[in-house]
C-alpha cells in the first residue's frame, strides 16, 4: 500500500520511556478483526490509553495535551512480540511517521519500513538526552533527516547518525514498496521456481 | 567452504541479492489464517494481481475461532466476517482451505507439521511470529507482516536481509519433570527477550537430539520470544520418521530424492557462527514466569529477583511486577491461581496432553481453578480420545474444548478476566495478552497440571 514519501521530518515528540513495549500493548489482539486497513489509530495503546468504560486514562502520555508530534520516542526493545503489521499501521494511522528507540524488535522494524514509518535507532545515551529534553521542554523539536541519516535536536546543536540500508532508504524517500519491486522481477522468480526441489 | 545449516537453506533460496539491501528469498510454503491475510488479498485486488502459486499456500482458520460449539454459526460478527473472507479469498484464488469444522482444521503451526506441509530444507512463512515452530524440521521458518503476505501471494518471495547466525548448544540430559518448554524459558531468561534479535538460531547438542519432534517444535516456537527471527534444528532420523507417509510429503522416488537432499542439511564441523552460546542441560529445572515478558522467568524454586538501582530498566521491571501484583524477593510457590490454559501452538500437541494427564491422573481439579484445555488440532483431539487421555481428564473433573488458538491471545471468547491469574502453556505473558487486565504465568504442561490440581503454583516434581 502506498504511503507518503519521507524526506525530512521536523516535529515535537511524544515520550514513552518504557522498555520492551510489545505489540500487544501497541494494538491488543481483540482489535485485529478488521478486513481493511482502517481506523487502527483509534486503538493504538488502547489498554494504556482508555479504561474499560472507554474513558481516557488521564496520566497516559497520548491523553496529555502537553505532548504532541509526529515522532514517538520509546524505550529499548520497542515492538517485541507478534508479527501483526496492525501495530505499525496503528502507529502510522495515529499520525506518527517516525519511531525513535535504542533498540527495535526485528519484525516490527521490518513492518514499519513496509508501511512508511521510519524506525530510527539511536544510542542509549542519545535516547536519554532526547527523553530528558522532552520533559524539560515538551515543544522541543527533533529533526529527522533521512537523506543524511541524521537525527538532531537543533536547539541543542546535538545530533547522531542512524543506519538504514540503501534499498529501504530509497523506498522511503520515494514512497515505493517491495511488492512493486518483486512484481517487476516476476520472470526471474518463475525461472528460479522451476529448479526448486520442494 | 564450511557452512551452517541455516546458510545451506537460505542461500539455496536466494533469487537475487540487492547490494546494500535485502535478499529476494523464494518461499516454498506459505500458510495463512483469517487475521493477517485479508488486507493482503485486498492489496492483490487493488493491484489487479493474481496469486502466483496457489498450490504453495495453505489456509486454516485458528486465531479468532470459538473453542465450544464449533458446529454453530460464530456469534461474534467481526470474527465471523473474517472467517468468511478467508474462505472466499481461498476459493477465489484456488488455495487449499481448512476452515472451521473441517476435519483437518487446527492451529496453523500444529496442522502444518501434522500433514507434512512442513518439510526439512524448506522456506516457510506465515503472518504469525510463531511460524518459527517449523524450524524443528530443519526448515527456515519465520513470521511476516501483512505486506509480506501480499508479496508471497503475488510473487512467492519476501525481501529480507540475511540474519546473523547464532548457535545455542545444550549438552547433558534433562532432569525429571524438566520439559522442552522449560528449556526454552530457561534460554529466554538468560538471553532476555531481545538477546537474539537480528539472529537466526540453530539449536544443537544432546538435549535437542534426544528431544521428540513435539519438544523440538515447542523450543523452535519460542525462538521469537528471545527476539530471534527463527530457530532451527538439523533434521535426523526422528524428523524423517515423523514426516514419512504424511499427506503432503513426497512418496516413492520423490521421497528418496528428497532424502538425499535432506541428509545434507547439517552444519559443517568448521562452520562459523556470529555468536555461540552454550548451557548445561543438567542445570535446567522446571521454569515459571513472574513478569510481563517471557524473559522474566526463573526456576520454580527460585525467588523473584531483586533489583537495586533506579534506572529506566528497573522502572520497567517494577511496572511489570506491579501489574502482576508480585514483589521482588518473593517465592512463586504456593501463590494462588485462578485459571489454567493448556494449549496453543507452543504446547497444544499430544505430548503436552500426555504430560498434563500424567500429573492429574488420580487427582481432582482444584475448586478454585477454571481450566481450559484446548487441543491444537482435530488430530490432537482424536489422539487424546484414542489414548484414553480424555477419560482421565473427565475423571479428574476437566473438560476438553475444540481446537484453536483460544486463550493464548484471547481473540475469541476465551478471555481471562481482569486481575485473575492464569498458568498458561502458551508463549506470551504480556499485559492483557489473555484478556484485558489478565495476569499470565507461563509454564510447561507439567507445571500447569500441578497448578490445576493444587490451585496454587506447585513444583510438579512433588506430585510424581
Amino acid at each position: 500500500m502506498a504511503y507518503d514519501k519521507f524526506k525530512i521530518l521536523k516535529s515535537s515528540c511524544i515520550p514513552l520511556p518504557i522498555e520492551n513495549i510489545d505489540t500487544d500493548q501497541i494494538i491488543p489482539a481483540r482489535f485485529l478483526k478488521a478486513i481493511e486497513r482502517k481506523g487502527f489509530g483509534d486503538n493504538l495503546f488502547r489498554d494504556w490509553r482508555y479504561n474499560s468504560d472507554n474513558s481516557p486514562i488521564k496520566d497516559f502520555v497520548l491523553n496529555n495535551p502537553i505532548y504532541n508530534g509526529k515522532i514517538l520516542v520509546g524505550g529499548k526493545n520497542f515492538g517485541s512480540g507478534s508479527s501483526r503489521e496492525h501495530a505499525a499501521w496503528s502507529v502510522y494511522d495515529y499520525g506518527f511517521r517516525c519511531v525513535i528507540s535504542s533498540f527495535f524488535a526485528d519484525i516490527f522494524r521490518a513492518n514499519c519500513l513496509n508501511v512508511g514509518v521510519l524506525p530510527v535507532q539511536v544510542s542509549p545515551s542519545f535516547l536519554n538526552i532526547i527523553f530528558e529534553n522532552i520533559y524539560k521542554n515538551p515543544n522541543i523539536q527533533l529533526n529527522v533527516d533521512l537523506p543524511n541519516q541524521l537525527v538532531s535536536i537543533p536547539d541543542l546543536k546535538l545530533s547522531e547518525s542512524f543506519n538504514i540500508n540503501d534499498y529501504k532508504k530509497n523506498n522511503m524517500l520515494n514512497g515505493y514498496d517491495d511488492i512493486d519491486y518483486l512484481i517487476n522481477m516476476k520472470e526471474t522468480i518463475t525461472e528460479f521456481a522451476k529448479n526448486t526441489p520442494l | 567452504m564450511s557452512t551452517t545449516l541455516f546458510d545451506k537453506v537460505w542461500d539455496s533460496h536466494v533469487v537475487s541479492k540487492i547490494s546494500n539491501g535485502p535478499d529476494v528469498l523464494f518461499i516454498d510454503r506459505h500458510m495463512i489464517h483469517e487475521v493477517t491475510s485479508p488486507v493482503a488479498f485486498l492489496g492483490l485486488k487493488n493491484r489487479g494481481v493474481k496469486v502466483l502459486y496457489p498450490e504453495k499456500t495453505f489456509a486454516t482458520a485458528d486465531h479468532n475461532t470459538p473453542t465450544i460449539n464449533q458446529h454453530l454459526p460464530v456469534l461474534d460478527k467481526l470474527s465471523a466476517n473474517q472467517l468468511k473472507v478467508l474462505e472466499e479469498n481461498s476459493e477465489e484464488h484456488g488455495i487449499l482451505y481448512w476452515g472451521l469444522g473441517h476435519e483437518k482444521n487446527g492451529i496453523v503451526h500444529v496442522v502444518g507439521p501434522e500433514y507434512g506441509i512442513t518439510q526439512p530444507g524448506a522456506t516457510i512463512v506465515c503472518g504469525d511470529s510463531h511460524t518459527s515452530t517449523h524450524g524443528a524440521f530443519g526448515a527456515i521458518a519465520f513470521g511476516i507482516g501483512t505486506s509480506e503476505v501480499e508479496m508471497v501471494l503475488s510473487t512467492q518471495c519476501v525481501m529480507q536481509p540475511k540474519p546473523k547466525k547464532m548457535r545455542i548448544t545444550i549438552n547433558g540430559s534433562l532432569g525429571k519433570g524438566v520439559s522442552p518448554k522449560d528449556v526454552a524459558l530457561y534460554i529466554i531468561s538468560k538471553l532476555s527477550t531481545a538477546g537474539a534479535t537480528g539472529y537466526f538460531v540453530e539449536y544443537y547438542g544432546e538435549v535437542f537430539s534426544q528431544m521428540s519432534m513435539e519438544g523440538r517444535m515447542t523450543v523452535c516456537n519460542l525462538s521469537i520470544e528471545m527476539g530471534a527471527r527463527g530457530g532451527m534444528i538439523a533434521p535426523d532420523d526422528k524428523t524423517f520418521e515423523y514426516i514419512k507417509e504424511k499427506e503432503f510429503t513426497p512418496k516413492g522416488d520423490k521421497w528418496d530424492r528428497a532424502m538425499e537432499y535432506w541428509k545434507t542439511l547439517k552444519t559443517d564441523p568448521n562452520a562459523v557462527f556470529d555468536k555461540e552460546i552454550s548451557f548445561d542441560g543438567c542445570s535446567i529445572t522446571p521454569m515459571i514466569t513472574y513478569g510481563t515478558n517471557p524473559g522474566m522467568g526463573m526456576g520454580i524454586l527460585n525467588d523473584i529477583p531483586k533489583v537495586d538501582d533506579q534506572n529506566s530498566a528497573s522502572k520497567s521491571y517494577f511496572k511489570s511486577l506491579n501489574y502482576m501484583n508480585y514483589d521482588e524477593g518473593e517465592s512463586m510457590l504456593g501463590k494462588k491461581i485462578d485459571f489454567v490454559f493448556l494449549g496453543s501452538c507452543t504446547n497444544g500437541r499430544i505430548e503436552d496432553f500426555r504430560d498434563f494427564a500424567k500429573i492429574i491422573k488420580g487427582r481432582k481439579k482444584a475448586n478454585n481453578v477454571t481450566a481450559w484445555l484446548v487441543p491444537g488440532s482435530h488430530q490432537v483431539e482424536k489422539a487424546i480420545i484414542d489414548e484414553g487421555i480424555l477419560a482421565t481428564l473427565t475423571e479428574s473433573g476437566f473438560e476438553l474444548r475444540e481446537p484453536g488458538c483460544s486463550a493464548c491471545l484471547a481473540m475469541n471468547d476465551d478471555k481471562i478476566p481482569k486481575g485473575k491469574y492464569a498458568v498458561s502453556t502458551s508463549n506470551r505473558n504480556f499485559e492483557g495478552r489473555q484478556g484485558p487486565g489478565s495476569r499470565t504465568i507461563l509454564a510447561s504442561p507439567l507445571v500447569a497440571a500441578a497448578a490445576a490440581v493444587t490451585g496454587v503454583i506447585t513444583d510438579p516434581r512433588t506430585l510424581f
